[in-house]
């Protein structure tokens, strides 16, 4: 195998040489995994706060089984995914195998349980002080939940970033559910995979370089903007 | 329901008294009681707070201050008894008329401000009147320089001001604290006691847990004295002070340790 | 909240263009056809000619067949004929057509320890191989070229399984993560010509061993069966197989090159 340097200059290569087809697949990747996390995060972030704050018969079952599902194996979900979508599954009038969209329910189901647990340890800790402040205030449990998500938006932002993570890192699922169609579902991962069984190496650990510095370009986004939401005042109503 | 009580909206001068049409007092326990796996840590067979200057509930740790602070607040469900609030039972419509400041202030992570409109959107005011109200709030507490500033870089004394004009946001009947200055310097102390003199002396019935005589001196109207769980007496703050009938007001007011 | 308001915008920024409504189909294929670049270079022609885009999932013959049996593709271009010769005599598929072929290789280290160098017998290098207790790595994944390579073994009379695990190395994976594991191991691996051939981290390997008929790698081209998936768009995978056998597309098949080098043989008869 060459030098990593090399790697480094191809990769930079590819970037700067503005390659239509990479910037395609970038571009997918980020559609994909930033649609399936503001999916996640939706479900996830009120049902973690459900669980950390509610009282309810199962509750420690449910966060056992959320918990337990942060490690679900992509191939597992995928395959699942794979057979409810396939054509001869129960959502396969929907047609919706080999599309981005289902890249996004396997995503999705690989994501949520993340957010949910981690935000719930969040939730249930900040909860613990503010419990009896919020009771005062006449919030009972499930109402204190939007002042919780508020006061705990930079460590959930946090959570929500390990779900990014998760999501555009991932390639077991939806190398199996998307297909790795090339211009319909190829993503950075499935690119890679491809370029890997291919024994084009150097161009593998290149296009790895280019998905390691998209993350991190988002996560200094991310921080960016949550630096600005804590110094100014908020626009939370 | 909606108020539309004058003292909301109008006058700055009246910013820390409670809404109109409030009768939540007397506040009164009978046979309030709360026991944990058998152990009895309270034990009130009858107690009444009623409207007037502030009522202090003094005792050494561990005497049940807290806790009856918490009954009366309704935070605590209690094991036997009941509170009553203006002779209704204490449940959600008379829970809004009470505020509680705790022994370490509480601050949501937002601008002063914020804070405060906290406070106010949970007394269910309109917009416009909120805006006002904010203002006055912030004067009376001395924090109109700060509002902008974010509530947990205030200073220790800042930040329980801030929290006692929180809880006034919402114009309740009753302002409950729980020794709100234990861990504030002499100058801090002041300025939360002057905020308390002034909400009392526009109608806001101040119950205020302390084990601190000198406060007891300066603040109170009436005492509360409990003793491991019991109320030993309730007495006029004079006659507490110069003339404690129960002998462990009277132990401890002399310094001895009580335990 | 603002970080709604994040993903919102993200998600916009990503929206890319990708939304093709034109008239595809999905082809069910295996990775030597892809990885090889040999659809990269033919289909192109067959899009421009008929608007049909061709949607290529590229997986071991196995998992093909599998995908194509529960409906999921509309053509299924693989190499293994016994197993497609079941898919359609089970009804899954209308008909089999020949389209090409090319042939597998034993690929291995320079040292090669087994001795198996410039030899025209598949089955006596296996046996070498394995009487050298040299390392062999195998797909494992009932792909064609597993399938293809089971039959040699059963020639040489070694019970593979039983050495599983030791000498013989089943990595369960495609063609590319075999060979990335043979280099690594210094292990011997059957391969096709073609996937060789464009594969870029040959490390030491040489073809050792070519030549043998049993060798041999045909390729079938197979419409899913629309009575059986009524969503299969018959008609244009139809069209695309009469491409493919065809003379143009037989033609674009002759004219692929890797290195210079063809790598696959049109085969489909006279129709």
């Amino acid at each position: 195998m060459t030098g990593f340097g090399e790697t480094l200059g191809q990769a930079l290569w590819l970037i700067l040489s503005g390659d239509a087809d990479l910037w395609a697949i970038i571009l997918l990747s980020l559609r994909v995994s930033l649609t399936a996390l503001a999916i996640a995060t939706l479900i996830g972030l009120p049902l973690g706060a459900a669980l950390a704050v509610g009282r309810f018969p199962g509750r420690r079952t449910v966060i056992t089984i959320v918990s337990a599902m942060m490690g679900l194996p992509p191939v597992v979900v995928g395959l699942a995914v794979y057979l409810m979508l396939s054509a001869s599954g129960p959502f396969g009038i929907f047609d919706l195998l080999y599309t981005p969209a289902a890249m996004i329910i396997a995503q999705v189901v690989l994501v949520t349980p993340i957010v949910a647990a981690l935000s719930r340890q969040v939730i249930a800790d900040l909860h613990t002080d503010l419990a009896e402040q919020l009771d005062s205030f006449g919030l009972r449990p499930l109402a204190r939940i939007p002042t919780l998500l508020w006061e705990g938006r930079t460590s959930l932002m946090t959570v929500v970033l390990a779900g990014f993570g998760r999501a555009i890192a991932e390639v077991g699922a939806v190398i199996i559910v998307g297909g790795n169609i090339n211009h319909v579902t190829r993503v950075m991962t499935t690119a890679i995979a491809l370029e890997t069984s291919k024994g084009n190496l150097t161009l593998a650990l290149a296009l790895g370089t280019v998905l390691i510095t998209m993350a991190i370009a988002i996560n200094a986004l991310v921080g960016v903007l949550g630096a600005r939401a804590r110094s100014g005042v908020p626009a939370h109503a | 329901m909606r108020d539309t009580g004058q003292s909301f909206t109008g006058g700055d001068a009246r910013a820390l008294a409670p809404r109109a049409r409030g009768r939540t007092l007397p506040l009164v326990a009978r046979h309030l009681g709360y026991s944990i796996d058998g152990k009895v840590l309270l034990n009130i067979p009858d107690l009444a707070i009623h409207p007037g200057g502030p009522t202090v509930i003094m005792g050494p740790n561990g005497a049940g201050k807290s806790l009856l602070l918490r009954l009366f607040h309704g935070l605590i469900q209690p094991t036997q008894g009941e509170v009553r609030a203006g002779g209704q039972p204490l449940g959600p419509a008379t829970r809004r008329r009470q505020a509680m400041v705790f022994q370490r202030p509480v601050l949501l992570r937002r601008s002063v401000a914020a804070n405060v409109r906290f406070g106010l959107r949970r007394a269910g005011l309109p917009r416009a009147a909120r805006r006002d109200r904010l203002d006055a709030l912030l004067a009376e507490g001395d924090l109109s320089g700060k509002a902008g500033q974010l509530a947990t870089t205030l200073s220790g004394g800042e930040q329980q001001r801030l929290a006692v004009m929180r809880a006034l946001a919402t114009a309740p009947d009753i302002l409950f604290l729980d020794e709100p200055t234990s861990s504030l310097d002499p100058a801090a102390t002041q300025a939360i006691e002057d905020l308390l003199r002034r909400a009392s002396a526009q109608g806001t019935k101040i119950v205020l847990v302390t084990h601190d005589p000198g406060q007891v001196r300066r603040l109170a109207e009436d005492v509360v004295f409990l003793h491991r769980g019991q109320m030993a007496e309730q007495s006029p703050v004079d006659r507490f002070l110069s003339d404690a009938r129960s002998a462990a007001a009277r132990d401890f007011l002399s310094g001895d340790l009580l335990v | 909240m603002r970080m709604i308001f994040l993903f919102l915008a993200g998600w916009l920024a990503a929206m890319a263009p990708a939304l093709a409504g034109e008239r595809h189909i999905l082809l069910q294929s295996t990775t030597s056809t892809q990885n090889s670049g040999l659809l990269d270079a033919i289909l192109p022609a067959f899009e421009a000619a008929t608007g049909i885009e061709v949607r290529v999932v590229a997986v071991g013959t196995g998992q093909a067949i599998r995908n194509a049996e529960r409906g999921d593709g509309d053509v299924l271009l693989v190499h293994a004929r016994a197993a497609e010769e079941a898919f359609v005599a089970a009804g899954w598929g209308v008909a089999r057509h020949d389209v090409m072929f090319n042939d597998f290789v034993l690929v291995g280290p320079q040292d090669d320890p087994a001795g198996i160098a410039g030899g025209a017998d598949a089955v006596a290098a296996l046996a070498a191989i394995a009487a050298a207790d040299a390392p062999f790595a195998s797909r494992g994944d009932r792909s064609g070229t597993h399938l293809a390579e089971l039959a040699l073994w059963a020639d040489t009379g070694v019970d593979v399984a039983a050495a599983s695990g030791g000498w013989y190395r089943e990595t369960g994976s495609g063609m590319g993560a075999t060979l990335n594991t043979g280099v690594g191991l210094d292990a011997y691996v059957l391969t096709d010509r073609a996937t060789w051939a464009a594969f870029g981290n040959k490390g030491g390997h040489t073809i050792l061993v070519e030549g043998d008929p049993r060798l041999h790698n045909p390729y079938g081209v197979i419409l899913v069966n629309p009575a059986r998936h009524p969503h299969v768009d018959a008609e244009a995978g139809q069209a695309f197989i009469d491409w493919l056998t065809g003379p143009e597309g037989q033609a674009a098949i002759a004219d692929f090159r890797v290195d210079g080098a063809q790598v696959f043989f049109p085969s489909a008869g006279p129709s």
